[in-house]
């Protein structure tokens, strides 16, 4: 569809994001529709015309491109719904075209915008900043295209509802603690997506690492944009260790770590040492100095679990202690520095203020079968399996479940 | 005509199976699903978390109330499905056939004749 030479499609969906970047600070987010028509008119264009003359300025003919499809459709479109878009024309730019590092940012804030459904944040990411067509994303969330275009369309509807839909410069900070989350959830769901799923054409977590790149390139003094994209490459170095050919999970402690992509590690463990020092950690940055000190070490054995208790306490002070999961996560590690039946009874506590928390099971599980407790682990592994929505992870806990019994048949 | 085989499941049985009959279960249903979608017979198909995740709505007169349920009294669930076009009921038997929870003492599949679906698409 699009020509190999000179431009690759990553190069295409750069200059794409870039240009829509462009004309939304020029027209403002009320107009997004229009502005990504444009942009793909221009890029229509462009993939007609470079082939022969390829401009100096690939990204300027773009820009210039598209804001000439812009006064042309916003004309059209005047002819058929005079009102409503005389405003739009008549208006100034929202802000004087400014330098190219903020273009990203902005767009990725309109896309995560507070006020849009988490799913439509992440689909109009994927689609406006990510550049991956309703098609690809539909096949990643396996749905119909016409459900991600429709939540595509109701998110873009709702910005324009919203007019002015950014807060001003100084509270930047909110908004982009919303964007880090809803790259954290589409990296999230990257790794749980189930085993024996059909081949994919587009890669979860590879958009969400590459996002938060950019991210990271809009606002490089972040330290919680820098942990985040460093608790991603250090989860991502873990996946192919994580994961077998079966489709089938290996949990941390049986990981065969020489299977995790140290280079991956090396660029992570090298983000959070940049970002520490001096550093108030905020819960991602938190999040990789956990994962960094896993990475770090050679085993379970000489992990430095004392440490990683010591950061697991204070992500839950950072975090107000309204995240079970990270308690759980907290006890995990307990086990290992205060002994099993410190964690066991501690596991039961966080039960009785949350029944029915994700993972409980499974962590009492393996907790009991190293105490050596059969009968209870397998119970806890039954009541594991019938908890989990997660089928990879359902195989994993039936797998444990086999060898318990085996073993003590 | 479109078909909707229910995978009727039995925990205990699924833990009983060994890793490497799990493997080819697994494995079965893969090709089933290649098959059928290569066939163009294929429509979709889904594995549902255990009963124990259900919430029942249902009104006894007043607004609709919300519990836990629905506390089946079988051992066995609906595990899951297929949902299949194919030409006629003996064509969906012969598929159900070739599923591997078929050979599988103690799991079963169920047809039912589908009589109206809206995939979304349209």
């Amino acid at each position: 569809m699009i020509p190999a030479e000179p431009v690759g499609e990553g190069r295409w969906r750069e200059l794409a994001r870039q240009a829509l970047a462009r004309l939304l600070r020029s027209y403002g987010s009320a107009q997004f529709d229009l502005c990504e028509d444009a942009v793909q008119d221009a890029l229509l264009q462009a993939y007609q015309q470079w082939p022969a003359r390829f401009p100096d300025d690939p990204l300027g003919w773009l820009i210039a491109t598209a804001r000439r499809r812009y006064a042309d459709r916003a004309r059209s479109d005047a002819r058929r719904r005079h009102r409503e878009t005389r405003a739009a024309l008549l208006q100034p730019p929202v802000a004087p075209e400014a330098v190219q590092r903020d273009d990203s940012l902005l767009v990725l804030q309109l896309c995560c915008h507070p006020d849009l459904p988490r799913s439509g944040q992440v689909a109009l990411t994927l689609r406006a900043v990510a550049g991956l067509t309703t098609a690809q994303i539909a096949n990643v969330y396996q749905v119909p295209e016409r459900t991600i275009a429709q939540r595509i369309t109701r998110a873009k509807r709702r910005l324009c509802e919203l007019g002015r839909p950014l807060p001003p410069p100084g509270q930047a900070d909110e908004c982009v603690t919303a964007v880090l989350d809803v790259l954290y959830v589409m990296f999230a769901e990257a790794h749980h997506t189930t085993a024996g799923a059909p081949p994919r054409d587009a890669d979860l977590a590879v958009e969400a690492i590459h996002l938060t790149r950019l991210l990271r390139r809009s606002v490089p003094e972040s330290t919680e944009v820098t942990g985040l994209l460093a608790l991603m490459l250090l989860t991502e170095a873990r996946h192919p260790a994580r994961v077998g050919p079966d489709g089938r999970l290996t949990s941390l402690d049986e990981q065969d770590r020489a299977l995790w992509d140290r280079e991956l590690i090396d660029e992570g463990i090298r983000l959070v040492e940049q970002a520490t020092p001096g550093a108030e950690p905020g819960p991602y940055l938190l999040q990789a100095c956990i994962a960094a000190l896993h990475a770090e070490a050679p085993d379970i054995a000489t992990t430095d679990w004392d440490e990683i208790l010591a950061l697991y306490r204070l992500l839950e002070i950072v975090t107000g202690h309204r995240n079970p999961t990270i308690t759980l996560n907290r006890i995990v590690a307990q086990a290992m520095v205060d002994g099993i039946d410190v964690a066991l009874a501690r596991i039961d506590a966080l039960e009785a203020d949350h029944p029915g928390l994700p993972r409980l099971n499974a962590v009492r599980a393996h907790l009991l079968e190293q105490a050596d407790r059969p009968d209870d682990a397998a119970r806890a592994y039954r009541r594991a399996i019938a908890a989990t929505v997660n089928l990879a992870e359902q195989h994993h806990l039936r797998h444990r479940l086999r060898r318990l019994s085996g073993a003590h048949a | 005509m479109k078909y909707l085989i229910i995978m009727q499941v039995d925990p205990a049985v699924l833990e009983q199976l060994t890793d490497d009959q799990q493997r080819q279960i697994q494995e079965g249903h893969g090709a089933f699903i290649a098959a059928t979608k290569e066939r163009g017979e294929f429509i979709a198909a889904q594995a549902l978390a255990d009963p124990s995740q259900s919430k029942v709505v249902r009104s006894s007169g007043g607004q609709p109330e919300v519990t836990d349920g629905p506390f089946v009294e079988s051992k066995e669930f609906m595990g899951g499905f297929y949902l299949l076009d194919v030409e006629d009921e003996a064509r969906a038997v012969e598929l159900a056939r070739q599923i591997p929870d078929a050979n599988i003492p103690g799991l079963a599949l169920e047809l039912r004749p589908v009589m109206f679906a809206d995939l979304g698409a349209g």
